[in-house]
């Protein structure tokens, strides 16, 4: 491999993006009011003469960097100031493209800014994954992120763009939601362990079991989240309506009870699945020797069987998390509340500032899951609970 | 110390252990040997009931088996298998504190107990107690499986074709190690091959199984003696009779007064060493020395050659 020499192949693409979206499409886009099409702006018109040509070089360099085959800290640095520099530049824009006065005009990030978060982000990435950094360093590094981004919405920055305003409107709401949210998505999945595990278990030790049991959690994976919903009212409905007690601890025919459920359904496959798979992948012999050397079965099941499945666990809790971060928007549709609540009235009211204020956390929540649980299964396949040697 | 009375097994009606009857005497070395599918893995199992039996009793120190919960019976009993069964995930002391952690020894106990038998098997502990099983080489990982199954000082030993994964340097070595540790803690050993070689080497009797049935069980030279069946017969192998007869004595009780050039030969080494030596020298006698070198008189060829005749 050539040392400094030639182009770097993945820079060429993100290069273009980054060329493509700073000089042909629209910046912001400047709205009469929330509802209604904008106009839009390129960054050259969209900030005062002087930073916005200072940017736009700057952006141009930074393609020509990307192009080169610089050191990797030095990619990172100029790919980080890059996409400090933009999101900083959407907030002056956003400031500057305000008429005064005007408290119905909207403006938000236009093609050209979603294009820009794009490329870098992919470089971002793209050197990220370079540098090879070890799980601890990407934790940390994940959380220098989550404070950077935190600071920058703290300071108020982006106050004048769209969703910031959405979110200004109902901010008690959206953090009332964010945090239904986790715990639907976080509790279902608690609670799907707590029943797929010992039923993971036990069908690893019963075979007729296992089959019947895998079988009709596929199924159940199969039938579409909204239908599941429809599906669990009427069952929820009548206990709520006929078992005294099950309204007092919230059960009911809709809202969070039958989203609930359904979220703990569709987790209950990629839990068994991944025990009874995790299971079998105990060595024979240490099961053998286990027995051997006297553990009861209980003794073998917790020190010898779980840890030598804890990686194909942690695999389950990525999935499980992940697909129901995502599946918990849909609860909102039949009162579930979470995210969902935003993007569903967003495209009620044909503002697509509020779909995207509830859609956006939900992409950073499962981010964030799926950076600390690649870094936990990093960590569990570190010397000694490596399962089997190389 | 164990005896097995009329024991059977059936799975699916077809009987793998067909009433077996044995006994190992206390701080013997017993072999069971067989083809695959002879059902000697079975019955080593059933020794610590890993198998229950369908029929017969197995009496361990006059204890039937069956009034024993079996994982309480199992702590009492070492057991080490082929391809070791060492715990992926736990460190090399740990694995071997296994049973003493379950019979909930002290901690100090425990841990003198583990540097012993590191010792013992000659890995040093400072170097070997903290790494995981796969960060030692095959022979290391074997030694370490024994001597998990050795530490909470069990009176029995059971192994499955314990060396059967080692190359035959290493598991010549492995057997002989085997043999010491016998020798110096009495353990009764249960083992199981299907390498007659192994089984002659390590075996103070030797248990011949094949289908289920037992054919013979005695001491190797019975089996050279008098073979019950064909099957056994072709195992101890016609060709290598008179050879395996000679190993299983030493040089020591065939040394004759007289003086004779060569390399001297150890009067604790087999007298199927002494033969090929002479037969190797093309001399008729050697000398023969103890093991600090001093001169104890002579073997002959002709001496060694009577002791290989089929013995009546």
């Amino acid at each position: 491999m050539h040392k400094g020499r030639g182009l770097e192949k993945t820079g060429v693409l993100m290069a273009a993006l980054i060329l493509v979206s700073t000089f042909l499409l629209p910046f912001i886009v400047v709205k009469p009011n929330r509802i209604l099409e904008g106009q839009g702006q390129m960054l050259i018109d969209a900030l005062p003469s002087v930073s916005s040509i200072a940017l736009a070089a700057a952006l141009v360099i930074v393609g020509l960097c990307l192009l080169l085959r610089l050191p990797a800290s030095a990619r990172l640095a100029i790919v980080t100031a890059a996409l400090l520099a933009v999101i900083l530049a959407l907030g002056s824009a956003a400031n500057a493209g305000l008429p005064p006065g005007n408290s119905y005009a909207r403006v938000s990030p236009g093609s050209g800014f979603w294009l820009l978060l794009f490329a870098l982000s992919l470089a971002f990435i793209d050197v990220i994954a370079k540098l090879k950094l070890s799980p601890t360093v990407r934790l940390m590094l994940l959380l220098i992120a989550i404070v950077a981004v935190g600071g920058i919405f703290a300071s108020g920055i982006l106050a004048d763009i769209s969703v910031m305003k959405e979110y200004a409107n109902r901010a008690d709401a959206f953090w009332a939601e964010m945090s239904r949210h986790a715990m639907l998505a976080l509790g279902s999945m608690l609670v799907a362990f707590l029943i797929g595990l010992p039923l993971g278990v036990v069908c690893h030790r019963v075979s007729w079991l296992r089959a019947a049991a895998l079988n009709m959690l596929n199924i159940l994976q199969t039938i579409p989240s909204i239908a599941l919903f429809g599906l669990l009212i009427l069952p929820l409905g009548w206990m709520a309506a006929h078992i005294p007690g099950a309204a007092a601890i919230g059960i009911s025919g809709i809202g969070t009870a039958p989203a609930f459920v359904a979220l703990v359904l569709y987790s209950l496959l990629p839990v068994v699945a991944n025990t009874v798979a995790g299971l079998e992948n105990v060595p024979r012999e240490a099961n053998d020797a286990a027995r051997g050397a006297g553990m009861t079965d209980l003794q073998r099941l917790f020190s010898i069987e779980f840890p030598l499945t804890f990686p194909s666990l942690l695999a389950a809790i990525r999935i499980v998390l992940i697909q129901n971060i995502g599946m918990a928007t849909i609860a909102a549709l039949i009162g579930g509340g979470g995210m969902g609540v935003f993007v569903f009235q967003g495209l009620g009211q044909s503002a697509m500032d509020l779909v995207l204020l509830g859609a956006l956390p939900t992409v950073a929540m499962s981010f964030v899951a799926a950076i600390v649980l690649d870094a936990l299964v990093d960590f569990s396949k570190a010397p000694g609970s490596e399962v089997r040697p190389a | 110390m164990i005896d097995i009375q009329s024991v059977t097994k059936r799975y699916g009606g077809k009987a793998v252990v067909d009433s077996v009857s044995f006994a190992v005497p206390e701080g013997t070395i017993a072999v069971l040997v067989g083809t695959s599918g002879s059902g000697k893995t079975t019955l080593l199992r059933m020794i610590n009931q890993l198998v229950s039996q369908d029929e017969g009793t197995i009496l361990i120190g006059g204890e039937d088996t069956r009034n024993i919960p079996g994982h309480e019976l199992r702590r009492r009993i070492g057991y080490a298998i082929q391809g070791h069964g060492l715990f992926p995930h736990r460190t090399v002391a740990e694995n071997i504190a296994t049973v003493p952690r379950l019979l909930k020894w002290d901690r100090t106990r425990i841990n003198a107990r583990v540097d012993e038998l590191l010792d013992l098997f000659q890995l040093d502990p400072a170097a070997f107690a903290d790494r995981y099983p796969h960060q030692l080489s095959g022979g290391q990982q074997q030694r370490v499986g024994v001597a998990r199954a050795l530490a909470a000082e069990p009176k029995i030993l059971l192994m499955d074709e314990p060396f059967g994964a080692l190359d035959p340097v290493l598991r010549g070595k492995a057997q002989d190690e085997l043999l010491a540790i016998q020798k110096r803690f009495g353990t009764t050993i249960v083992v199981v091959t299907h390498d007659i070689n192994e089984a002659f080497h390590l075996g103070d009797t030797i248990a011949v199984m094949d289908k289920g049935m037992l054919l013979q069980y005695g001491r190797p030279i019975d089996l050279l003696k008098a073979p019950a069946t064909p099957f056994v017969e072709g195992l101890v192998g016609a060709f290598d009779r008179p050879f395996r007869l000679l190993a299983l004595d030493t040089v020591a009780g065939l040394i004759e007064p007289g003086e004779a050039q060569g390399e001297p030969i150890e009067a604790v080494r087999t007298r199927q060493d002494a033969l090929a030596a002479l037969m190797w020298s093309g001399a008729d006698a050697l000398p023969v020395v103890s093991t600090d070198g001093k001169p104890l008189g002579r073997v002959r060829l002709q001496t060694l050659l009577r002791q290989a005749v089929r013995p009546q």
